[in-house]
């Protein structure tokens, strides 16, 4: 006969417990440091690119929009690379740690996506009258942003965890190679008609310039780093808050037994 | 000798539920096993990881030789599932069906045009689509499939619903014989009365667990009392009851 | 492999011969998609005939949307999902299977839309084998990412949306490959119009070869 027990108490119950009174958080020591630093790096970036940096001869002020978006592009690009290489360590480890990377580096890249259009748009607007040119770096990137979008689609399904994590690995793994492959097509697409991109990083580029664009790299990184360390915090605490918590589901499976747990006093007349 | 499926204290997970939370499950060759439990209780479970198909994540869990544990795949082709869903194209004939599933598992064309004349499906039927057959057809066609890939460990799961009485009496003339040619059998069925008087044995499951084992009304020397040597079946049965976690 | 590869895409042909979906449905709506486009751009020839390629491709994706929708859900079900898998097939096997029929559909499709093309658009046939070329190399490839892709989304309820939404941005290289290599033939410049289908065939031999080894993973672990 089946007999119900008390769920028996996990390993580490006392100091899961302490961790319980506190609200979690994904703040630590490093996440603040990293924050202050990126903070004072985007002060002097604003600084270096509105005041100090002089106006472009050719483009005006609005060169000043180079200082975000060519940064903001390669950590666009960079957060794609971890989203692809956590998703073949997924399916290589099956940990969640690396799913969780995997998540956090397609949303960050693709707030830095959206930065990316913003910016280059902008820029076309007074450069050439409209907000979007079909230059090769706007096209990928708009391409990249829906790839993005239906890969946080997939993720964001009903179904249960470990299946959702397949597809979602094998999805991210293809996103480095579908990158490239689309960055070169249109590339090779629009250098038929006009110089690949508009926005051409002036090797010449020089002095405060490039200083202001080297503060801007500088920036960016900070910002990334804290937005990924966050978020990669909040996919891992996901994780484990949806986890499987093998001795208590069992106990819950077991107690659905249908067999009574003690004989009950019988009432006699 | 050694059992055809061996589990013990096996627990299973579909996605994050544990739908089997410590199976104790012994079968021999030759024996017919009837599983019966509540609805929720796991049997499609225990089916489903004798084929393979559901991992195993604690206990031991040991069937036709593999250790399900560490290569479940490798005994998929040794055992056939037949289960509620069907796995048969509507727009497809009876006879296409048959031959894909068979060809896909490597069935003998003999093997695939006998099985079809077993279920009693080689005439007319042959060449109706699949999608006009009745529910029972399509169990028969469905049961042709698995008969086609002689397999060693029949695992069926309530294969008697949709039936008429003359396909049940079938099916259960064909579960006899392929016992008698070596096969095992496990199934879970409602229909008490036929299963009881087939079965050699009877598992209880309930919430995942095997509550009770006992041996069936299934006649004298039956292979798997005969192979605890004395006759004393009943205590012998007794001693085996798991004792639930 | 290649015995199992023979053996889906003579199922999923037969169930097409069968269901003639394909014939029934999705054709009359890529020749109606082409008619659309006619309404929708000036009747004035030219720009049909200017936009022509790119109309054509942009149909043909469409179509093959419906195509590949259908594919997936033929093996989706959970009864067909256990019995593949129990079945012995070696995945990549069952990948190339089903690519090769519905690449085998496509083909089809697009004869047919270039006749309609040419009726509809007075479109001029030129540089025929540079169409060959690119109509195979992009078929293959729209086949096997739309298998693996259709794979990532199979039984899930949304999968009618989702599947464009993560197919048609990966395919825009294909999209714009074989729109060149058609301009590049019909304008009577074919040496133009080679790399692109280049491009086109190492698409094809990239998404096969990923979804062959991706297939089997995708099986086991939905």
């Amino acid at each position: 006969m089946t007999t119900t027990l008390p769920p028996r108490p996990a390993p580490g119950a006392a100091r899961d417990e302490a961790d319980a009174a506190r609200p979690a958080t994904t703040a630590s020591p490093a996440t603040r440091v990293l924050g202050a630093a990126a903070l004072v790096a985007t002060a002097l970036l604003v600084l270096y690119g509105l005041v100090i940096s002089p106006a472009d001869r050719e483009m005006a002020d609005s060169v000043r929009l180079m200082y975000i978006h060519v940064p903001a592009a390669t950590y666009l690009y960079v957060g794609c690379f971890f989203t692809t290489v956590a998703s073949a360590m997924w399916l290589r480890r099956r940990t969640p740690g690396w799913d969780a990377l995997a998540e956090a580096g397609a949303e960050i890249a693709l707030v830095f996506s959206i930065i990316t259009l913003g910016t280059g748009s902008l820029w076309g607007r007074p450069t050439w009258g409209t907000y979007w040119t079909w230059d090769a770096r706007l096209t990928s990137t708009a391409v990249l942003t829906a790839m993005l979008v239906g890969y946080l689609a997939l993720r964001r399904l009903e179904l249960d965890p470990a299946a959702r994590s397949t597809r979602a690995a094998v999805l991210g793994l293809l996103l480095v190679p579908n990158v490239i492959v689309v960055n070169r097509s249109v590339e090779w697409w629009r250098s038929l008609h006009q110089g690949s991109t508009l926005v051409k990083l002036d090797p010449s580029i020089e002095g405060t310039m490039l200083v202001a664009l080297m503060v801007g790299f500088v920036a960016f990184g900070l910002i990334f780093a804290w937005l990924m360390v966050h978020r990669f915090r909040i996919a891992w605490l996901d994780q484990k808050a949806d986890g499987l918590d093998l001795e208590a589901a069992l106990a819950a499976r077991r107690a659905e037994s249908r067999a009574p747990t003690a004989p009950e006093t019988e009432v006699t007349p | 000798m050694e059992p055809i499926v061996h589990f013990r204290a096996a627990v299973a997970l579909l996605g994050r539920f544990p739908a089997l939370a410590g199976i104790d499950l012994d079968v021999m060759r030759g024996e017919i096993v009837l599983l019966r439990g509540p609805n929720g209780a796991g049997k499609t479970t225990v089916l489903r990881a004798c084929a393979g198909l559901v991992p195993v994540v604690r206990g031991e869990a040991t069937v036709l030789g593999h250790d399900l544990r560490r290569n479940a795949a490798g005994v998929r082709r040794r055992v056939a599932l037949l289960g509620h869903a069907s796995a048969l194209y509507d727009e497809l004939t009876v006879a296409d069906n048959v031959t894909f599933w068979g060809r896909a598992c490597r069935a003998r064309p003999d093997d695939i045009a006998a099985a079809l004349q077993l279920v009693g499906l080689d005439g007319r039927l042959r060449d109706v689509r699949v999608g006009r057959l009745s529910a029972g057809q399509r169990r028969r066609a469905a049961l042709a499939c698995l008969l086609a890939r002689r397999p060693e460990l029949w695992l069926l799961d309530e294969p008697h619903a949709d039936l008429d009485h003359e396909a049940r009496d079938l099916l259960d003339r064909l579960i006899r014989q392929a016992v008698d040619q070596g096969a095992t059998v496990i199934m879970s069925s409602h229909d008490l009365d036929r299963a009881l008087a087939l079965a050699h044995r009877i598992v209880t499951l309930d919430a995942g667990m095997t509550a009770d084992q006992r041996a069936a009304g299934a006649g004298p020397g039956t292979p798997a009392e005969a192979l605890r040597g004395d006759g004393e079946a009943t205590s012998e049965t007794t001693a085996e009851v798991s004792h639930v976690a | 492999m290649w015995r199992d590869a023979a053996l889906v895409a003579g199922r999923d042909l037969r169930i097409e011969a069968r269901s003639r979906v394909t014939v029934h449905q999705v054709a009359p709506f890529a020749l109606l998609v082409l008619v659309l486009f006619a309404f929708a751009l000036d009747p004035a020839r030219s720009i049909l005939e200017r936009a022509t390629p790119g109309l054509y491709w942009i149909t043909v994706l469409f179509s093959a949307l419906l195509a590949l929708s259908r594919s997936a859900a033929l093996d989706e079900t959970a009864g067909a999902r256990d019995a593949l898998r129990l079945s012995g097939l070696d995945p990549s096997g069952v990948f190339v299977g089903k690519s090769l029929a519905v690449a085998a559909e496509l083909v089809v499709l697009e004869v047919l839309l270039g006749v309609g093309v040419i009726v509809l658009y007075g479109a001029e046939p030129a540089g025929v084998g540079l169409l060959a070329a690119t109509c195979l190399a992009a078929t293959v490839a729209v086949a096997a990412t739309g298998t693996l892709y259709g794979a990532l989304v199979s039984g899930l309820r949304v999968r009618e949306t989702l599947l464009p939404l993560l197919l048609l941005p990966v395919l825009a290289p294909v999209l714009i490959g074989a729109t060149r290599a058609f301009e590049a033939a019909l304008g009577r410049a074919p040496a133009d119009g080679w790399p692109w289908c280049g491009l086109l065939a190492a698409f094809a031999v990239l998404y096969s070869v990923a979804g062959a080894l991706a297939y089997g993973t995708l099986l086991e672990g939905s």
